[in-house]
C-alpha cells in the first residue's frame, strides 16, 4: 500500500490515541491549526482540546510540561514544531528528562515522546533549517529517532510510547510528503537496530532521516558505474547500533557517512570513531564523510544546495574511496 | 508590621507542637550538616535551610500524603517534613546506596516516590514545568492532589517561570507556587535584579490568586499554604503564595557571604521561627521549657541515628553506573 511519511505518522498517532487515553498530544498549532505539517489534521474534532493541546509559544514550558505529566502516570506526546526551537526546551530534556531515572535511583522514569521536524531544503533559512540530532543523540538517557521510511514512520512511535524513558523523534521536514509503500514488517519497528535499505558490496554509505534518500540516490547513480553501494539506515541515533554498522563495513570494506549536521563534533564523526575503533582493520580505505557545510544554512536555493549533502558529493567521495583502493 | 511574638497561636497545642518539632528536627540535622561538610563526610555542593524552616514545615503541614512536592537543591527541609527518613537523606548526602536517592543525587536531589517527592531540582526554576505537567496529568486523570512547587524568588527572572505561571493559570491547573523569597539569588540583591520587587504583582498578572505571608512564622505560614491548597483543591485554578523568609547561613558551603550586612542578617536572627514560636507558646502555656529541651533531645537524637545509618551505609557497586537508563522489554540494558 502506497502512503506518504506524513499520513503514516498520522496513523501512528491517531492509533495510540485511539487504543490509550493516557496518550495526549501537546504542541504548538496541533489543534485547530491541524499542525503545522499537517500531520495532526483532524484530530481536535475527533479526540477534543483535552487530548489534542494547543501550547502557546512556550517551548520550555509544554516541554517541561509534558514531562511532569509523563512523571504523573500520562504518555504525552509532544510535538516541537522544529529542532530549531526545540533549543528553548533544551534546559528541560537534557537536565530533567534524560537524567530524572538515573539521577532519583530508579524511582522516577519519564515516558514522554518529543517529535520535531528537523533539516533544511526548503529555502527557511538559518533559523529553520538546521539538524541538531547529535545535539541529543549525545545525551544518555534518551533514546533518539530518525525516521527515514514510511515503515518507521508508521511504526517507531508505538515503540516509543511503549518504552518507559524519554524519547526523542526527528521527522525530517522533507519527508512529509514522500510516498512509499509500507510494508507489512511496519509493525516490527524497534529502538534499537539500524537496517541495510539496499546491499551492496563495494561500499556502505551510512545515513539518517533526509540524508538516507541522499544516499539511495547516490547508489542508484553509482550503480550505472557498475559500483554497488550499501545502504544503511541508522534509524536510532542513540543507542547507535554498533552491530549493524560493522558487519555491513566488514563486509564492503568501505564507508562514507552522509550527515546532514556539520561536519565539526558531528555524529558522522562519532561513527568513524567507533568503525576505527571496531573495523580498523576490516578497511580498505580510510573511512570519509559528506556532511552539511560549516555554515548556518542560507535562504537562496542554489547556497542552501551546496551547504547541504547532496548525492553527487557522495558519488564522488565513493569514487575517491575506491581510486585509493 | 505587628510584633509577630505577640500573636496568639491560635491552632490547637498539638497541631503547634507538631511544627515546632519539624523545624527543630531540621535545624539539628542541618547544623549537623555543616559540621558533616566540615569532615569532609559530606561532598559537593551543601545548601542549608537554617532560618527558613518555617516555610517548608507550615507549607507541607498543609498538604496531604497523596498530593506532589516539587522543590529546589535547598531541600532538607521539605524531604524531613515530608517525612523522607532522615537516615535516607544523610546517606544520600554521604553518597551511600541506602540514601533516598541511591547515592546519586546527593544534598540537591532527594527523590522519594513512596512520599511523592519528585525531586530536588538544581536548574533554578527547573521545576516549575515539571509541576505544571504533574498538576496536568492529575487534572486529566480526575484525581484530587495538588502540587506544590517550591522555588526561591532567584526563578522569577527564569523564562520558566513565567512560561509555567501561564500555563497554569490557563488550563486551571492544581498547582500551588510556593516562592520563598529569602531576598538574595545567591548573592544578587532582588532590587538589584527585578524591575518589579512586588512579586505577588507579577504572579497576579497571570490572572491568579496570590497570597503573602511572613515566612519566619510557622502559624503565618501554614495558614497562608491552607488557603491556597483549598482553592486549588477546589478547582478554582493556581495559585501563588510568597513566604517572606531569610537564611542565615551562606548560599552553599562555597559562599564566602560578603554581599550582605552582617547587621541585616542579626536583625533577621531576632525573627527566628523556632522561637518565635516556641516563645508565644510559653505565652500561652502550651510549652515549657523543658517539653521544649526534650524536643530538641529527641531531634539531636534523631540525627545521631541517621548518621549511624548513613556512616554504616554501604557504596553502590561501579558495576551499577549506567542502571536505571535504558530498558528494552523491561530489562535494564547499558547502552
Amino acid at each position: 500500500m502506497k502512503i506518504t511519511y506524513r499520513e503514516a505518522l498520522r496513523q501512528a498517532m491517531h492509533e495510540a490515541l485511539a487504543a490509550d487515553s493516557r496518550v495526549f498530544l501537546m504542541g504548538e498549532d496541533v489543534g485547530k491549526y491541524g499542525g503545522s505539517y499537517a500531520v495532526s489534521k483532524g484530530f481536535l474534532a475527533e479526540f477534543g482540546p483535552e487530548r489534542i493541546r494547543d501550547a502557546p509559544l512556550s517551548e520550555l514550558g509544554f516541554v517541561g510540561t509534558a514531562i511532569g505529566a509523563a512523571l504523573g502516570g500520562m504518555r504525552p506526546i509532544v510535538e516541537i514544531m522544529t529542532v530549531n526551537f526545540s533549543l528553548l526546551a533544551l534546559d528541560q530534556i537534557v537536565n530533567t528528562a534524560a537524567v530524572y531515572r538515573h539521577m532519583s535511583g530508579g524511582q522516577f522514569s519519564v515516558p514522554v515522546v518529543v517529535r520535531m521536524a528537523t533539516g533544511g531544503g526548503r529555502q527557511l533559512a538559518a533559523q529553520h533549517s538546521h539538524s541538531l540530532e547529535n545535539w541529543y543523540a549525545h545525551v544518555p538517557g534518551i533514546t533518539v529517532l530518525a525516521p527515514a521510511t514510511v515503515d518507521d514512520a508508521r511504526g517507531m512511535l508505538r515503540a516509543a510510547l511503549a518504552d518507559p524513558d524519554p524519547v526523542v523523534i526527528f521527522e525530517h521536514a522533507m519527508l512529509y510528503p514522500m510516498e512509499g509503500e509500507l510494508s507489512p514488517d511496519w509493525e516490527k519497528a524497534d529502538l534499537r537496530t539500524a537496517k541495510i535499505l539496499r546491499a551492496g558490496r563495494d561500499v556502505t554509505l551510512i545515513a539518517y532521516g533526509g540524508t538516507v534518500w541522499k544516499a539511495q540516490e547516490a547508489a542508484r547513480q553509482l550503480a550505472a558505474e557498475g559500483i554497488e553501494a550499501e545502504v544503511l539506515d541508522l534509524r536510532v541515533l542513540r543507542p547507535l547500533d554498533d552491530a549493524t554498522i560493522m558487519a555491513s563495513v566488514g563486509r564492503t570494506r568501505r564507508a562514507v557517512i552522509v550527515d546532514e549536521g556539520w561536519r565539526t563534533g558531528s555524529l558522522a564523526g562519532e561513527i568513524m570513531a567507533r568503525i576505527m575503533e571496531q573495523a580498523f582493520y576490516e578497511l580498505d580505505a580510510p573511512v570519509a564523510r559528506v556532511c552539511s557545510a560549516e555554515v548556518p544554512i542560507p535562504y537562496a536555493k542554489h547556497m542552501e544546495g551546496a551547504a547541504l549533502p547532496q548525492a553527487p558529493a557522495v558519488v564522488a567521495a565513493v569514487r575517491q574511496l575506491l581510486a585509493k583502493a | 508590621m505587628s510584633d509577630p511574638e505577640r500573636k496568639p497561636v491560635g491552632i490547637p497545642a498539638p497541631e503547634a507542637l507538631a511544627l515546632l518539632r519539624d523545624m527543630v528536627r531540621i535545624r539539628r540535622f542541618e547544623e549537623r550538616c555543616a559540621d558533616l561538610y566540615g569532615q569532609q563526610k559530606i561532598r559537593g555542593f551543601l545548601h542549608l535551610y537554617i532560618g527558613e524552616e518555617a516555610v517548608a514545615v507550615g507549607a507541607l503541614h498543609a498538604l496531604g500524603p497523596g498530593d506532589n512536592i516539587v522543590a529546589t537543591y535547598r531541600e532538607h527541609g521539605h524531604a524531613l517534613a515530608r517525612g523522607v527518613p532522615a537516615g535516607a537523606i544523610m546517606a544520600e548526602m554521604y553518597g551511600k546506596q541506602e540514601g533516598c536517592s541511591r547515592g546519586r543525587g546527593g544534598s540537591m536531589h532527594l527523590f522519594d516516590a513512596k512520599t511523592r517527592l519528585f525531586g530536588g531540582n538544581a536548574i533554578v526554576g527547573g521545576g516549575l514545568p515539571l509541576a505544571v505537567g504533574l498538576a496536568l496529568a492529575e487534572q486529566m486523570q480526575g484525581g484530587s492532589r495538588v502540587t506544590a512547587v517550591f522555588f526561591g524568588e532567584g526563578a522569577v527572572a527564569e523564562g520558566a517561570f513565567h512560561e509555567s505561571m501561564n500555563l497554569a493559570a490557563l488550563w486551571k491547573l492544581p498547582v500551588v507556587f510556593c516562592c520563598e523569597n529569602n531576598f538574595y539569588a545567591m548573592g544578587t540583591a532582588i532590587e538589584r535584579s527585578e524591575s518589579q520587587t512586588d512579586l505577588c504583582a507579577k504572579a497576579a498578572s497571570y490572572n491568579m490568586k496570590t497570597l503573602r505571608a511572613d515566612g519566619m512564622d510557622v502559624i503565618a505560614t501554614q495558614a497562608a499554604m491552607r488557603d491556597a491548597v483549598a482553592q486549588v483543591r477546589s478547582g478554582a485554578g493556581p495559585v501563588f503564595v510568597e513566604f517572606q523568609t531569610y537564611r542565615y547561613r551562606a548560599h552553599s558551603m562555597f559562599d564566602p557571604d560578603l554581599y550582605r550586612d552582617k547587621a541585616e542578617v542579626e536583625r533577621w536572627k531576632t525573627r527566628g521561627p523556632i522561637h518565635n514560636l516556641s516563645n508565644r507558646m510559653k505565652a500561652e502555656g502550651s510549652l515549657t521549657e523543658e517539653a521544649f529541651l526534650a524536643i530538641d533531645a529527641e531531634a539531636i537524637k534523631e540525627v545521631d541515628a541517621a548518621v549511624a545509618f548513613a556512616e554504616a551505609g554501604t557504596w553502590e557497586p561501579v558495576e551499577h553506573l549506567a542502571h536505571d537508563l535504558y530498558t528494552v522489554n523491561g530489562v535494564e540494558t547499558a547502552r
